[in-house]
């Protein structure tokens, strides 16, 4: 197996993986923090517009970890400097 | 597959180049200022108003009663920073809808310019109401261990600002896109209605977190922290 079959290999292997894996964390830290936010909007209806503000913004911190991983996978598949260092050199020769 | 609107070069001449994010970021400029220009030009107090001027006072309304909630006790003050941060980033993802058209903040240089000005922003802000020697001892604060801690926990909030906004922006784009390829009409309404969605709630966080850094800034030790989010 030569070089570029290495580095395709695993820049799509690792890619997938990015993804799969690092979707399952969020996924779950998302879940329980809406559970926690209706039990506490049945609480205490009141307070609604506080616990909703606080819940996006808490949302949104929890998402970008999952941002985070589809950007390092969007790059191995999309803007993945070894394989266009490894074309340039094939296509030089 | 285009990774953003960097690499829609709409004229060239030697090094100087007007690519997608420059011309749309000009675009919107055009359409907020311009807007907002004509509808300002005769304001009313009766009753009586225009449309325009009714959803122009809705809208700051609102961003000024966000802005109090957060805990800024002046939002006067800051909703012209705050206010133009939603407003940009609301109406990039917005326009959408219209044909051709990518969102600037689809790219990394976008919304790192928006998170650089949240970062000069932040010590501006704070040094106006504390000081820059009451600015600075928030540093230290608990103990002086604290310090590098402090310090890089403000580097790797902006670059979470902006790798957010970017990585949302550009995923709506990019799933759009591949959707395009594959499946029937119906799935890419349906995931540019959500890509919609998740723009306009971007664009409410991004100003927000900003509102909660410039507070939490700004605060001192004389009130009790309502929300003490650093990321």
């Amino acid at each position: 197996m030569d070089n570029m079959t290495l580095i395709a290999i695993a820049s799509i292997v690792t890619a997938g993986l990015t993804i799969a894996l690092g979707s399952v964390g969020p996924a779950l830290g998302e879940g329980r923090a809406v559970a926690t936010a209706l039990s506490s909007l049945a609480q205490q209806p009141d307070a609604a517009t506080t616990i909703t503000r606080t819940l996006f913004v808490g949302l949104a911190m929890i998402e970008s970890i999952a941002i985070y991983c589809f950007v390092v996978s969007m790059i191995l598949i999309f803007a993945n400097p070894f394989w266009n260092h490894v074309i340039a050199l094939t296509a030089g020769k | 597959m285009r990774l953003s609107p960097d690499e829609m070069i709409f004229w060239q001449h030697g090094f100087l180049k007007f690519n997608g994010t420059i011309v749309f970021t000009w675009g919107l400029m055009f359409v907020l200022a311009v807007g907002s220009k004509l509808i300002t030009r005769n304001l009313s107090t009766e009753l009586q108003r225009s449309r325009w001027q009714n959803l122009l006072e809705i809208v700051v309304t609102g961003i000024e009663k966000q802005i109090e909630d957060v805990g800024l006790r002046q939002p006067k003050k800051y909703i012209g920073f705050l206010g133009t941060l939603f407003l940009f980033v609301a109406l990039a993802s917005l326009c959408t809808v219209i044909p051709g058209y990518e969102p600037p903040t689809g790219s990394l240089s976008t919304t790192a310019a928006l998170a650089l000005c949240v970062l000069v922003a932040v010590p501006f802000f704070g040094i106006e109401e504390q000081g820059l020697g009451g600015y600075l001892k928030s540093y230290v604060e608990p103990t002086i261990i604290m310090l590098p801690f402090n310090i890089i926990s403000e580097l790797s909030r902006t670059l979470a600002l902006a790798v957010r906004l970017f990585g949302n922006m550009m995923s709506g784009t990019m799933i759009l896109a591949i959707l395009l390829t594959i499946t029937p009409f119906i799935f890419p309404i349906a995931m540019s209605a959500l890509g919609l969605l998740t723009g306009m709630v971007q664009a409410y966080i991004f100003s927000i977190l900003a509102a909660v850094y410039i507070a939490a800034a700004t605060r001192g030790r004389k009130a009790k922290p309502m929300q003490d989010i650093k990321a």
